[in-house]
């Protein structure tokens, strides 16, 4: 038996690291690949949770609501293939444009 | 006892695909380190009792998506990653900022760790393919339709920015 804490801590340790690469990586990719480890650690919670609901259900109308936290994350999945095929091609606009995935280099917009 | 000793080798394997995905300056190395994680993560799916979540995170996470910017990757020729100063102030509070949260979620989850409870490796087919499919398709169905129309704005947006402009 694995406590629930174990797996939110493994998460939180997930959603940080990709805050990190966010934050500090220059390649406009990495950045993107950041995102989607931030996606995932999330996933890791909807399942724990979903799960741990499941044990701690008491009635059979209660036995059904935790199966929504995986539907949950089946949503989350299809959101994010939308978002890296759309996130991808301004990639590909980008540098096709700029020549460049330096980050630090797209800055028209900056003051 | 055997639950825990997985659930750590693979806790481990994920955390340390996450550092490499950090430190890797070639972006296909990141890419591939991302696959590590993902791999992982669906065996930890696994281990939680989500057969078909985990099904889907390899199909869809570790192939689909992974496949995609491995093909960006290798299309933009991206090289290794320059070294440029970026802002000043993502470092000075982002990073104290980030660790101060990560190690408040740790501590709060650790010292409410005897109410919370553990989860076991699982219980007859929670998880399994035809309840999720069952909820989907009928509890959920307007979302799920909603998605389908997501989806195709999503490729019709990607074929709309990848074209060349003439």
């Amino acid at each position: 038996m694995v406590p629930l804490a174990w797996y939110l801590v493994l998460s939180a340790i997930l959603f940080c690291l990709g805050i990190f690469g966010f934050l500090l990586k220059r390649n406009i990719i990495t950045i993107f690949m950041s995102i989607e480890l931030m996606l995932n650690a999330v996933n890791l919670t909807f399942v724990a949770f979903a799960n741990y609901w499941n044990e701690h259900a008491k009635t059979v109308a209660e036995k059904v609501v935790p199966l929504s936290g995986q539907v949950f994350v089946f949503f989350v999945m299809v959101v994010a293939a939308a978002e890296a095929a759309v996130g991808l091609a301004i990639i590909i606009s980008v540098f096709r444009t700029r020549e460049t995935l330096n980050v630090d280099r797209v800055n028209l917009l900056k003051l | 006892m055997i639950h825990q000793i997985l659930f750590i080798i693979f806790g481990v394997i994920c955390v340390a695909g996450a550092v490499n995905l950090l430190v890797q300056r070639h972006p296909i190395n990141s890419a591939l380190s991302l696959v590590v994680v993902m791999g992982a993560l669906a065996l930890i799916y696994l281990l939680l009792g989500a057969e078909f979540v985990a099904a889907i995170q390899v199909i869809v996470y570790a192939g689909a998506i992974m496949v995609l910017f491995v093909f960006v990757i290798m299309l933009l020729n991206a090289g290794e990653e320059e070294r440029s100063r970026g802002s000043h102030i993502a470092l000075l509070l982002g990073v104290p900022g980030v660790i101060a949260l990560g190690c408040l979620v740790a501590w709060t989850m650790l010292s409410h760790n005897t109410q919370l409870g553990g989860v076991r490796i699982n219980t007859a087919d929670f998880g399994a393919t035809q309840p999720i499919a069952r909820l989907l398709f009928r509890d959920f169905l307007l979302p799920f339709e909603i998605t389908s129309v997501l989806i195709l704005i999503a490729i019709m947006g990607a074929v709309v920015l990848g074209r060349r402009e003439s």
